[in-house]
């Protein structure tokens, strides 16, 4: 039976990060608030890139909220009792993930004293308004699923939940990648692959940001944390990363076969600048190639030097996900509307001309208080209730499971 | 020249937005189809205006159609028009400052023809920005008419994305010294209202109005469900173009030569 326990608030460490994710997040409040104030213009945004930096940040953390929650799948849903201790955590951080997300979400929105409005008044044409529910819907049954996880009376009823959690983050993911896909003008969205795409991204950085907090916590409450835990998730970890790289050749190959869309390639692919840049080096090399260079050859026998592979992994694979999303985000606004196919264009509405776009410190500093509040919860999570095993280590886990690892 | 809301006659048919009335009027109920009935049957073929205290008819689509060969590459009245009809003052910042009606430069690059066109929102039959508003803010008129609701827009811009003609702005900052007569509101989403304040006091959209009067006569304003008005006419006529004809929006502004 596994020993959960909570976390010592009292600690130096404890504080100290307290104190650091408190400054952040008040900071981000503060840009919120500025950018409020004066409106919009202050930004980097404009009627030609009307979602920034703050989207960037605000999707990442949604779509990686959703894939946070894979390792309580794993355990619950799939069976793998090795995965099952981690569970707890895994909800947390999916939880907190969210919650970070749709807070700088909202406080981009140009009104979001508006936020009751948007609660209550609903067109159920747009994946916006689904997504509202999706996203509420979704903290209420990650709380029931995290629930039967922790009362050991309900844990029977822990692989239903589970199972509805994992149905709803496929549709929550969906939902996130068709905000895109649904756009029919914009030639970089359009494309039914957003949604598997978004899914593949979602289980990619999920699990990436779930292993570096697990090596975090493990290591800031000096718990054991066995290297066959760390490098399962590892190796899971570069598969799907595969995947989402996998999804990426085909939603570029698909765009580049028809001619139309050959012009918005060659953006992305060629000449786009820091879009390009950004694609390659971030995204695909370090964010993708170089991953599972790491994860899926064959560990270095010493524990502390396997650990540190994969948290260099996981920390890439966070990078090149922020990129990614960045190039699909705001790359794909950039790229002007094509009203007269075949003509050239000019006007004093950017029509025809790549729209430019440089973040603001108060949108990045907005998209980091969301990071914050993220790392709050989870951080006071696992102060206040028993989320973290009291230890991790080999000798914990299930004997059937080290047997296969060892294979 | 003041503007006719001529009710078709019932036994008239006219494609997608004859079509999206009738299936208003069995939404809507019995009380709208008896008096479209009554028209029919009637010998009065011209009704005064509706007043403002009645709702805007389905039996009508407002739309514009643009004689491209009519409007001069250096001449703007229109989008000068519309920003002072609608107080839509720069703020020396482009990037961000709000364009209703803008004019577009085209060339071909395989013939070298060039031409010039105003281009705003389309007022499109399936608009884009109305399927996709999470909050229903943004939303047409019966009469075709395509506009966001100051009360319930709340930001998110997610309409910018999806308007194929790029024909909507966010507003950036507060604003000052607004048109009674056409609210904005610093945060929320806005575009070409079709001057819907003109049409409901019987007058014609600001820029068509000086199109008319000052530039070269290229818009001309009116019902494209009334087969007796002159839009309706040059239509049936001409041939007309639609822009991004391909995505089957059904735009309520219609261009010619293009």
């Amino acid at each position: 039976m596994t020993v959960y326990s909570e976390i010592d608030g009292t600690s130096t460490k404890f504080r100290a990060l307290a104190i650091v994710l408190g400054g952040v997040l008040v900071a981000g409040l503060v840009a919120a608030t500025y950018m409020e104030h004066f409106g919009h213009y202050v930004t980097g945004m404009s009627n030609h890139i009307v979602w920034g930096a703050p989207h960037v940040f605000a999707i990442f953390l949604i779509v990686a909220a959703s894939g946070a929650l894979n390792v309580a799948s794993i355990g619950t849903v799939f069976g793998k009792t090795m995965y099952k201790p981690l569970g707890r955590l895994s909800g947390l951080l999916a939880l907190a993930l969210l919650i970070g997300g749709l807070a700088v979400l909202v406080l981009d929105l140009g009104r979001p004293d508006r936020l009751i409005v948007a609660m209550t008044t609903y067109n159920f044409k747009s994946i916006f308004a689904w997504n509202i529910y999706l996203y509420v819907g979704f903290i209420a049954v990650v709380v029931v699923y995290l629930w039967m996880q922790m009362e050991r009376r309900m844990n029977r009823y822990a692989r239903v939940a589970g199972m509805v959690a994992l149905l709803w983050r496929l549709i929550l993911t969906t939902g996130t990648g068709s905000i895109f896909g649904f756009l029919v003008a914009r030639e970089a969205y359009d494309s039914a692959i957003m949604a598997p795409l978004f899914i593949a991204m979602s289980f990619s950085f999920g699990l990436a940001a779930y292993i570096l907090v697990l090596l975090a916590a493990c290591r800031g409450s000096e718990r054991e944390l066995g290297d066959v835990i760390v490098q399962r998730l590892g190796r899971l970890l570069g598969v799907f990363v595969a995947v989402v790289l996998y999804f990426t050749v085909v939603q570029h190959l698909t765009n580049l076969y028809a001619a139309e869309h050959i012009g918005v390639e060659r953006f992305i692919l060629l000449d786009g600048g820091i879009y390009t840049a950004l694609f390659w080096i971030v995204q695909v090399a370090a964010g993708g190639l170089l991953p599972i260079a790491l994860l899926l050859r064959s560990p270095p026998s010493d524990r502390s030097t396997s650990s540190r592979r994969v948290a260099l992994a996981c920390a890439l694979v966070i990078v090149g996900g922020f990129a990614q999303i960045y190039v699909i985000v705001i790359g794909g606004q950039a790229w002007p509307l094509n009203l007269f196919p075949g003509m050239e264009v000019r006007s004093t509405f950017n029509d025809g001309v790549v729209a430019s776009y440089t973040p603001s410190l108060p949108e990045i500093a907005l998209g980091l208080g969301g990071v914050a509040l993220t790392g709050l919860i989870v951080l006071f999570g696992l102060k206040i209730l028993r989320f973290l095993p009291a230890t991790l280590a080999n000798s914990s886990l299930d004997p059937k499971m080290l047997h296969e690892s060892s294979h | 020249m003041s503007v006719k809301t001529n009710i078709p006659p019932a036994t008239k048919t006219f494609d997608p937005a004859r079509r999206s009335f009738l299936g208003s009027a069995v939404a809507a109920g019995i009380a709208l189809a008896p008096g479209v009935f009554l028209y029919g049957i009637g010998t009065a073929k011209q009704v005064q205006a509706r007043s403002l205290d009645e709702a805007a008819s389905s039996s009508v689509r407002w739309g514009m159609l643009i004689d491209v060969n009519r409007c001069d590459s250096g001449c703007d009245e229109c989008v000068t028009a519309c920003n002072t009809e609608n107080g839509l003052q720069g703020h020396g910042r482009p990037e961000t400052d709000a364009q209703w009606i803008r004019k577009i430069e085209l060339r071909d690059p395989a013939s070298g023809r060039q031409n010039s066109l105003p281009v705003m929102c389309m007022h499109c039959e399936d608009a884009p920005c109305v399927d996709v508003c999470p909050t229903g803010a943004s939303f047409k008129r019966p009469d075709g008419i395509v506009l966001v609701d100051k009360h319930t827009c709340i930001g998110c811009r997610y309409c910018i994305s999806a308007c194929p003609y790029k024909a909507r702005s966010f507003v950036h900052e507060a604003l000052h010294d607004q048109k009674t007569h056409a609210p904005r509101g610093k945060g929320t989403v806005e575009s070409c209202t079709m001057c819907v304040h003109r049409i409901d006091d019987d007058r014609q959209p600001a820029c068509v109005e000086a199109c008319n009067s000052k530039g070269g006569g290229a818009m001309l304003f009116g019902d494209l469900n009334d087969p007796d008005s002159e839009i309706s006419k040059r239509v049936a006529t001409y041939a007309t173009q639609q822009i991004r004809a391909d995505l089957g929006l059904n735009p309520g502004v219609r261009y010619r030569g293009l």
